[in-house]
C-alpha cells in the first residue's frame, strides 16, 4: 500500500479509493501532494480523487477493455513499450500488437466516449513516467468481461515493464478485511488452503492423513452463485458471517432459494436480512471479542486480539464449528486460534512460517513465507513471474450483458459510500455513522433530473427488468448522463433487487456494475 | 545521496544532506522538544519549542525546518534555550485553560507533559471561562476551541494527508482561529489522531475515558481490506474510543470514518446473545447444546439422504482465517463436499 509513494505514476479505475480504502487514498494523496506522482483516474463517476488527478478519462460504464486496449495502442504505436522487458519477460506481445491495432483513438471514442485526444495523453502519461502503478477494483471486476479486463490491465502494465518493480504493479483493492484470508484458507469451491487443488490426489492425500479421515471429495465444488441457483442440487447451507440477501446480484431469487432449502443455518452478530430466513441461528463473537489473523490487501497476515469478553452467550466462529464437528462425530479440539495456525502452517507451504509469535514480533508478515526464517515476500514476481514468462492476453470488446435501451433507458451502477460498509450490518447499528450518512441516496446527473422534473431530495423509484426500489436523489454532476448510482448497504432500498445476475464465464461474478434501468419520479 | 558532517552537542554526526537539524539529532538520539512538529507532516514551524543555538548565529532557529550544513556546531540545550521553551509554554498558557482535570485527553497531552518537565509554575493564574460550545466540522469529533494552541498540526494533516482541505486558518481581529468546510469533511478523524492536545475529542462514545484507566488493545480494524492497526480502548467491557496505531507500517496512524468511529455495534442491543431455533416460523431462544444437537442431526440426515453435495457452506470474508480454516475442513472433511465458497466476488 505504501508502495504507491514510490510511484511516478498511478493510474486507478474502478475503485473510489477515498470512500472504500481511506487508507490507500491517503498514500494516493501523499504520494500525489508530497512527492508530485502524475495520477490518472479513468472511472464513470466524477470520484473525489478526480480533484487532485492530472487527467481523468471517463469511460461509458462497461468498455473498460475498449479503453485499456486503446492505451495500449497508443503506446505500441508512438513505440514507448518497454521492449527489453517484454523480450526477456514476457511472451504473446505479437498477438497482442495485432489485437490492439484495431483500438485507435478514434474508434475507442466512439464506443467509450473518451476523447481520443485524452486517451493518448493518458497513454504517454503511464508509458513514459516510472514507475507506474495500476490500482483497481471491483469497478473492472463485476463485469461479465471482469476476467477479461483484469487481464487487459495485467497487459498494460507489462507492456510497460511494471510488474515486479517497487512503485509499479497490478494491485487490485480487496474490499472486505479479510476476503484474501478466506480465499488463502481454502473458503473456496477448488482449492485447500495455500491455492492447493481439490483435484490433485497428492493434495488430498496429505489433508486426508493431517485430518485423519479415509478421503476427501475430489469433484470441485460449487461457487456461491450456483449454490443459490433456484433449480441446484443444494439442500441445506451453512452460511458464517455473510449476508448474500443484500450483498447478491439479484435477490428475488436467493430470497426464494433461502425459502426453500430442508435445512439453513446462520451463524453471524445479529439477525440480518439472511438470518431471519434460517432455522436455526448461532450468535458468534464479534472482532474485538476474539483472538486470530486477517490477510489484508497486500497479503500481510496481522493479528486480531481479544479486547472483551463476548456479548452474551456469543461464542468464537471457529469453536461453534468445532462443537457441530463433535456432535457429528468428528473431533476437533483446539484450545486456542493459535493452534488452528499451527495447522495452517503446517498444511500450507505459504504460510508455513506466519506463527502468531513473528507476527508479534515482527508485525504482519506477507506470504508467501514458507519457512520460520523467511522475511516474507511484499512484492510478488521480481525477477521472474511465478508462472516463468508473463503471458500477454489479447482480448476484443464485448458489450455488458444488459444495456439501456427505450424502456430502459438508464444504466444503474452499484458501489458503496465512505461512511457505511457492505450490507450496513454493523455500520448502520450505531448512532455515528448513521448521522454522518442516514439513507440510501441515488446519484443521479443534473441534465438526467431536470429531463425527469426531479429536484434533489426527491423520491424516485427505480425500475429493472427484476424489480424495483423507491429512493431519495441526489442530483449531482457525479455520475455521468444516462448513468445513476446506488450504494448497496441499505436493506430499506436494496439495490440487489434490481442488478442483473448474469455471470462472467471464468471467475463466475455477477455483472453488478452494469444493468438497464427506469427512473420514475415516486408519487 | 552527499553526507554531511556537523556537531550537535558536541557530538560529532554525519547525516544526508536533504535533512533537517531535528531529524539529524533524532536520528542520532538526541532528544529536542516540540510540539507542532509530526513525523509524517511537513514541518510547520509554529510551535518554536524546538528552538536550537548553532555557533556563529545570532539567532537561535527551530530545529523542525532548518536544514543541516557542513561543519556547523549545533547546542540543544542551554540555560537560554530551556528559558526561551519556558516562555514559549507560558505564552500558551495563557490561552489554554488548566481544565486537566475534565479533559479526555489528559495523561497523553504532550503540551501536560512538557508543562510538567520545564516545572512551570502558573504565577497569574485565572479560572478558566466556561469553555464556549463549539461546532466542528463533523459531528462526531468535540472541539473545544480554548485548548487550541494553533500548532496547525490538523489544518496541515487535512491537507496533506487527506487532501481533504476542511480546515483552514483565519484571522480575525487579530487573533488567528480555524475554520471549517464541513462539506469537505469525511470525519476520518485524522486531525483529532494528530492533535497534541485536547482540543479534538471524539464525540461519540457517552463513557469518556482517559488513558490511565483504559486498557488499549492493539489489533486489526474489520472494515476494508487495508488491514489497519488500531488499538481499541476497553473500560468496564466496553471499547470506549478507538484510535490509529502509529508504529506499524499499514497505517501510520491513520484510520477513517469507519475503522474510528464505527465501533458502537459491538456493544449494540440488537447483538444475538443466544441460539435462536426457529418452531412454528418463529424464532425462539435455545441453548447451545439444544441448537448445535439439532444442527448436527439435521446435517448428518440430509447427508445420508441425498449425499453429501446436497450441502453447502458460506465462509466469512469478514472472519478470521482460523475460523475459514476450521470451516472449510467441516466442510470437507465432516460433510465430505467441496462446496464451500464466499463472496469474494461481493
Amino acid at each position: 500500500m505504501k508502495d504507491v509513494l514510490k510511484s511516478k505514476v498511478i493510474l486507478i479505475t474502478g475503485t473510489n479509493t477515498t470512500a472504500n480504502h481511506p487508507i490507500i487514498a491517503n498514500y494516493i494523496h501523499e504520494a500525489v501532494m508530497k512527492n508530485g506522482a502524475k495520477l490518472i483516474v479513468v472511472d464513470p463517476r466524477r470520484i473525489k480523487l478526480v480533484d487532485i488527478c492530472h487527467l481523468w478519462l471517463r469511460p461509458k460504464v462497461g468498455t473498460n477493455v475498449a479503453w485499456l486496449n486503446g492505451l495500449m495502442n497508443v503506446i505500441i504505436n508512438e513505440n514507448l513499450q518497454d521492449q527489453e522487458y517484454i523480450n526477456q519477460r514476457t511472451t504473446g506481445y505479437e498477438e497482442l500488437k495485432k489485437t490492439v491495432s484495431k483500438y485507435s483513438p478514434d474508434h475507442v471514442a466512439d464506443i467509450t466516449g473518451i476523447p481520443a485526444k485524452d486517451l493518448v495523453a493518458a497513454a504517454r502519461l503511464y508509458a513514459t513516467e516510472k514507475p507506474g502503478s495500476i490500482l483497481y477494483a471491483m469497478g473492472i471486476t463485476q463485469h461479465t468481461s471482469g476476467v477479461n479486463n483484469v487481464k487487459c490491465i495485467a497487459s498494460l502494465a507489462m507492456l510497460c515493464g511494471n510488474v515486479g518493480i517497487e512503485g509499479g504493479g497490478v494491485n487490485p483493492l480487496r474490499g472486505q478485511n479479510n476476503v484474501q484470508g478466506s480465499c488463502d484458507m481454502g473458503g473456496l469451491p477448488n482449492v485447500f488452503t495455500g491455492y492447493q487443488a481439490v483435484t490433485d490426489g497428492t493434495v488430498r492425500d496429505k489433508f486426508a492423513k493431517a485430518w485423519k479421515v479415509s478421503a476427501l471429495p475430489e469433484k470441485v465444488g460449487l461457487t456461491v452463485t450456483e449454490m443459490t441457483a433456484l433449480d441446484g442440487p443444494i439442500k441445506a447451507l451453512y452460511i458464517m458471517g455473510e449476508n448474500p440477501m443484500l450483498s447478491e446480484a439479484d435477490i428475488h431469487h436467493v430470497a426464494k432459494k433461502l425459502s426453500s432449502l430442508d435445512f439453513l443455518v446462520v451463524q453471524d452478530l445479529f439477525l440480518t436480512e439472511t438470518a431471519k430466513l434460517a432455522d436455526v441461528v448461532l450468535p458468534s463473537a464479534c472482532f474485538a471479542e476474539k483472538d486470530g489473523t486477517f490477510t489484508n490487501t497486500e497479503r500481510k497476515v496481522l493479528r486480531v486480539r481479544k479486547a472483551l469478553d463476548a456479548k452474551g452467550e456469543s461464542i468464537e466462529d471457529h469453536q461453534i464449528i468445532s462443537a457441530i464437528s463433535k456432535k457429528m462425530g468428528y473431533e476437533m479440539d483446539y484450545p486456542n486460534s493459535s493452534s488452528v495456525m499451527d495447522e495452517i502452517n503446517r498444511l500450507t507451504p505459504s504460510y508455513g512460517g506466519i506463527t502468531y509469535d513473528r507476527i508479534e514480533k515482527e508485525g504482519g508478515l506477507a506470504w508467501p513465507c514458507p519457512t520460520l526464517d523467511h522475511p516474507g515476500t511484499p512484492i510478488l514476481h521480481i525477477q521472474r513471474f511465478t508462472r516463468g514468462e508473463g503471458v500477454f492476453f489479447p482480448i476484443e470488446y464485448q458489450p455488458s450483458a444488459e444495456l439501456p435501451d427505450a424502456e430502459y433507458p438508464f444504466v444503474l451502477t452499484t458501489g458503496r459510500v465512505h461512511a457505511h460498509y457492505h450490507t450496513g450490518t454493523m455500520t448502520r447499528k450505531g448512532n455515528a455513522l448513521n448521522q454522518i450518512c442516514p439513507e440510501a441516496l441515488a446519484e443521479i446527473n443534473v441534465e438526467d433530473a431536470k429531463a425527469l422534473k426531479v429536484v434533489d431530495g426527491e423520491y424516485v423509484n427505480i425500475v429493472s427488468r427484476r424489480g424495483s426500489i423507491r429512493i431519495k436523489a441526489l442530483v449531482s454532476e457525479i455520475t455521468d448522463h444516462g448513468v445513476v448510482f446506488v450504494p448497496f448497504h441499505f436493506y430499506e432500498s436494496a439495490v440487489n433487487n434490481l442488478t442483473n445476475c448474469a455471470l462472467d464465464p471464468v471467475s463466475k461474478i455477477p455483472e453488478l456494475k452494469i444493468c438497464a434501468v427506469k427512473i420514475v419520479k415516486a408519487a | 545521496m552527499s553526507i554531511v558532517r556537523l556537531k550537535i552537542d558536541g557530538k560529532e554526526i554525519t547525516s544526508e544532506k536533504n535533512t533537517t537539524i531535528l531529524q539529524a539529532a533524532t536520528n542520532a538520539g538526541i532528544k529536542i522538544p516540540t510540539l507542532c512538529y509530526h513525523e509524517r507532516l511537513n514541518p510547520i514551524g509554529s510551535c518554536r519549542l524546538c528552538v536550537v543555538e548553532i555557533a556563529g548565529y545570532d539567532e537561535p532557529v527551530t530545529a523542525c525546518n532548518t536544514p543541516v550544513l557542513e561543519g556547523i556546531e549545533v547546542v540543544t540545550n542551554s540555560d537560554s534555550l530551556y528559558r526561551m521553551r519556558q516562555e514559549s509554554l507560558k505564552l500558551l498558557l495563557v490561552h489554554h485553560p488548566l481544565d486537566c482535570p475534565i479533559c479526555d485527553k489528559a495523561g497523553e497531552c504532550t503540551l501536560q507533559d512538557l508543562v510538567f518537565e520545564y516545572g512551570i509554575q502558573i504565577e497569574n493564574y485565572k479560572a478558566p471561562e466556561k469553555p464556549v460550545e463549539a461546532v466542528y466540522a463533523t459531528p462526531l469529533i468535540k472541539y473545544w476551541p480554548d485548548r487550541c494552541v494553533m500548532c496547525l498540526r490538523c489544518v496541515t494533516a487535512c491537507r496533506e494527508i487527506k487532501a481533504a482541505h476542511a480546515l483552514d486558518v483565519a484571522k480575525t481581529g487579530g487573533t488567528a482561529n480555524l475554520v471549517f468546510h464541513p462539506d469537505r469533511c469525511v470525519s476520518c478523524g485524522e486531525c483529532m489522531q494528530l492533535c497534541p492536545v485536547g482540543a479534538l475529542t471524539e464525540n461519540v462514545s457517552r463513557m469518556k475515558s482517559r488513558s490511565f484507566i483504559v486498557n488499549k488493545v492493539p489489533t486489526t480494524c474489520t472494515y476494508c481490506g487495508c488491514g489497519c492497526q488500531m488499538e481499541l480502548h476497553v473500560l468496564n467491557n466496553q471499547v470506549v474510543n478507538v484510535t490509529g496505531k502509529n508504529d506499524i507500517g499499514v497505517n501510520h496512524g491513520s484510520l477513517c470514518v469507519k475503522g474510528r468511529f464505527g465501533y458502537e455495534f459491538i456493544a449494540s442491543d440488537q447483538r444475538l446473545t443466544k441460539p435462536l431455533v426457529k418452531r412454528n416460523g418463529k424464532f425462539e431462544e435455545a441453548g447451545w447444546d439444544e441448537a448445535l444437537n439439532l444442527v448436527a442431526k439435521r446435517f448428518s440426515q440430509i447427508k445420508n439422504e441425498n449425499g453429501p453435495d446436497a450441502i453447502g457452506g458460506f465462509a466469512s470474508a469478514r472472519c478470521t482465517n482460523e475460523d475459514n480454516f476450521i470451516f472449510q475442513k467441516f466442510m470437507r472433511a465432516v460433510i465430505g463436499t467441496n462446496n464451500v465458497d464466499h463472496c469474494a466476488r461481493l
